[in-house]
C-alpha cells in the first residue's frame, strides 16, 4: 500500500467509509473514556455502600423500637437514644425555621433588587467566602455572640442560631440558583406590563422556583444534623434526663442532647458501651439525614410535576 | 392621524457604560399613526423603545439624557413609573408566554393594577384575545398553559397581554421574526384595526412590513436618524438620503 498523508487518508475514509486508523483510534478512545468514567463511579459508590452495610450489620443487635424510644441508662451504657434523637430533630427544625426565611429573603434581595455596585459585590463575595468557614469557627462565634453577648445561655436557641448562621450562605447560594433558573424574559414581560418587581417575584418568579428553593434549603439544613462542634459549644449537653418517648422534652432555652454529640460521647468518653449501640446510634443519625433528604426529594418531584413550562 | 403629538423625543442620548449607542436623536410620533422604525441590527432600536417605557433603567450601566415626552409630560419626571408602563404596551421579538394559563396571561396586568371582578376580567380577556386575533383558536381552552401554544399563537398571546392594560401606545419590537408569514399577516390585519384606538410604534427589520403598514417610517442607523418621512417619500425612488434608497432596495444592510 502506498503511503498517504493524513489529509489524503481522511478524504478516502469519508468517501468510501473505510475504517482507517484514525476512525479505529477514535472509537477505541470513546470506549476507554466511557468505561474509565464508569469505573470512577463505582470507585465512588463502593466505600459508601460498604460503610453503610458495615455499620448496619454491626448495629442490628441493638436496633429495635425500644432502642429509639428508651432513655440512656446506667451511665449511658444501657438503654436507648430518645433524648438525643428528639434533640437533633429540635435543633434542625429550629435552625430551618430561622435560616429558611432569612436566607430566602436575602437571596431574593441580592438576586432581584440589588444593583451591581461595589457594596453588593462585597456582599456576594462575603456570602461565598462564609460558606467556606470551618464549623469550629462558627461554633466560637455562636458561643461569643449568642451564649454570652445575647445572653441566650447554653440552649437550643443558641445552638440553632449557630447552625442557621452556618448554613445561611449555602441557603442563599442555592436559592439564588433556583431564582436564576427562571428565565429573565418572564421578568421583562411582567415589567413591561407595569408590574412592580415584587408583583413579578410573587406571581411569576417564586411559584416557578419554589421547588428548587425548598429542596435546596431542606438539603442544606439537614446537613447540619450531623454537625458536632457548633452545638457542643452552644447548647448540646452530655446527658439530660427526660421521660421515655416524650415528644416535647425540651424548652428552647434549655440545653438538649443531640445524636452527633451522643455518638461522640459513647464512642470516646464512656467506657463499657456495647459496640452495637455505637453503630446503632450512627445508623440512626444516617437514617435521619436520609429521611429528611427523601422528604425533600419527594417534595421536589411533587412540585416539579406542577411546574408550568 | 390627528396631528396631535403623542410622543416627542428631543436630543435623546443613551450610553451603556462609556459607549454611546444613541447619538442625540429628535422626532415626534403623532397620535393614531403607525410609526415604523427600520434599520439594521445593533443600531439601537430596541434600546430606544426601552427608553420610552423606562425599562432601560433596569439595565445596569445605562444612562439616558435628553427628553422624551408622552402627552407633553416628561417621562423621566413621572413619579409612578408603573403607571407609565401600563400606558405603553410592549411586545418583544421572541414570544413570551408566561407560565400561567392563557386566561391568567392576559389577566396578569389588570390583576396587578388591582382589578379583581370576575365579569370585568372575563370581558377584558375576551376583548384582548379578539383584538390580537387569537380568540377563535383558544376560546375553548383558556385554562391551558400559555407556554404550550405554538410560537405564532404565543406571539399573539403576548400582544393580547400588551393590550390588556389598555395602552395608549403599542410598541412592537420585531414581532414577526419568530413566527410564520400567515400569522404575521393576521397580526398585521389586527394592527390596522388597532390603529383606530392607539398609536403604534413598529420596530421592524422587514422593510416591506414597514411599507405595508406604516404612515411614516424612520430609517435609524448606528444610533442616528438617517431619514424620517412619510412612506410615500421613504419608499419612493428618490428618498432624500441615498442611503435610505440603498437600504430599502437591499444594496446594503
Amino acid at each position: 500500500m502506498e503511503a498517504t498523508t493524513p489529509a489524503e487518508s481522511y478524504t478516502v475514509a469519508s468517501q468510501r467509509f473505510v475504517e482507517t486508523n484514525l476512525v479505529r483510534k477514535k472509537l477505541k478512545a470513546e470506549q476507554t473514556a466511557k468505561w474509565f468514567c464508569l469505573g470512577m463511579v463505582i470507585l465512588m459508590i463502593l466505600p459508601l455502600v460498604s460503610l453503610v452495610t458495615y455499620v448496619f450489620i454491626h448495629a442490628t443487635p441493638s436496633l429495635n423500637l425500644e432502642f429509639f424510644l428508651e432513655v440512656p441508662k446506667k451511665g449511658m451504657t444501657q438503654g436507648g437514644i430518645w433524648p438525643a434523637l428528639v434533640g437533633t430533630v429540635y435543633l434542625v427544625l429550629v435552625a430551618l425555621a430561622i435560616s429558611a426565611p432569612v436566607g430566602v429573603m436575602a437571596a431574593i434581595y441580592l438576586n432581584e433588587y440589588a444593583k451591581d455596585n461595589w457594596f453588593h459585590r462585597a456582599i456576594n463575595l462575603a456570602v461565598i467566602n462564609l460558606a467556606g468557614v470551618p464549623s469550629i469557627v462558627h461554633a466560637l462565634f455562636g458561643l461569643g455572640a449568642f451564649v454570652y453577648a445575647a445572653k441566650f445561655g447554653y440552649s437550643i436557641i443558641s445552638a440553632s442560631l449557630t447552625l442557621a448562621i452556618m448554613t445561611m450562605p449555602v441557603v442563599i447560594t442555592s436559592t439564588r440558583e433556583a431564582l436564576n433558573a427562571v428565565p429573565i424574559a418572564f421578568r421583562e414581560a411582567c415589567w413591561n406590563t407595569g408590574a412592580t418587581k415584587w408583583q413579578t417575584i410573587r406571581r411569576i418568579v417564586m411559584p416557578n422556583s419554589i421547588s428548587g428553593i425548598l429542596t435546596g434549603v431542606i438539603l442544606e439544613v439537614s446537613r447540619t444534623a450531623g454537625e458536632t462542634a457548633p452545638i457542643m459549644f452552644t447548647g448540646a449537653v452530655f446527658y439530660k434526663a427526660v421521660e421515655k418517648g416524650d415528644l416535647f422534652p425540651y424548652f428552647l432555652d434549655e440545653q438538649c442532647m443531640a445524636l452527633s454529640m451522643h455518638l461522640f460521647a459513647i464512642s470516646t468518653q464512656v467506657p463499657n458501651v456495647a459496640e452495637s449501640m455505637k453503630f446503632a446510634t450512627a445508623i440512626t443519625l444516617l437514617g435521619l439525614v436520609l429521611a429528611i433528604n427523601a422528604t425533600s426529594i419527594t417534595l421536589r418531584m411533587w412540585l416539579r410535576s406542577r411546574k408550568k413550562w | 392621524m390627528s396631528g396631535y403629538k403623542k410622543v416627542e423625543v428631543t436630543d435623546l442620548r443613551l450610553s451603556y457604560e462609556n459607549q454611546e449607542v444613541i447619538h442625540g436623536i429628535s422626532f415626534d410620533i403623532e397620535q393614531n399613526e403607525i410609526f415604523s422604525i427600520i434599520g439594521p441590527a445593533q443600531s439601537g432600536k430596541t434600546s430606544l423603545l426601552r427608553c420610552i417605557n423606562r425599562t432601560i433603567e433596569l439595565s445596569p450601566g445605562a444612562t439616558v439624557s435628553g427628553s422624551i415626552k408622552v402627552d407633553g409630560e416628561e417621562v423621566r419626571d413621572i413619579h409612578n413609573v408603573y403607571e407609565l408602563r401600563r400606558r405603553i404596551g410592549m411586545v418583544a421579538p421572541l414570544p413570551v408566554g408566561l407560565p400561567l394559563s392563557i386566561y391568567d396571561n392576559v389577566a396578569f396586568a389588570p390583576r396587578c393594577s388591582g382589578l379583581s371582578s370576575k365579569s370585568e376580567l372575563d370581558s377584558l380577556v375576551e376583548r384582548c384575545l379578539r383584538q390580537s386575533a387569537l380568540w377563535d383558536e383558544v376560546k375553548d381552552r383558556l385554562d391551558t398553559l400559555g407556554t404550550k401554544l405554538s410560537g405564532g399563537q404565543q406571539q399573539r398571546l403576548t400582544i393580547a397581554r400588551a393590550l390588556s392594560h389598555q395602552p395608549e401606545i403599542l410598541c412592537l419590537d420585531e414581532f414577526s421574526i419568530a413566527i410564520d408569514p400567515v400569522t404575521t399577516m393576521r397580526i398585521e390585519d389586527a394592527l390596522k384595526e388597532l390603529r383606530q384606538e392607539m398609536t403604534i410604534i413598529l420596530v421592524t427589520n422587514l422593510v416591506q412590513q414597514a411599507r405595508r403598514l406604516a404612515n411614516r417610517t424612520m430609517f435609524f442607523w448606528e444610533g442616528k436618524v438617517v431619514e424620517l418621512d412619510t412612506n410615500e417619500v421613504i419608499f419612493s425612488d428618490s428618498p432624500n438620503d441615498p442611503r435610505t434608497y440603498d437600504y430599502i432596495n437591499g444594496i446594503f444592510g
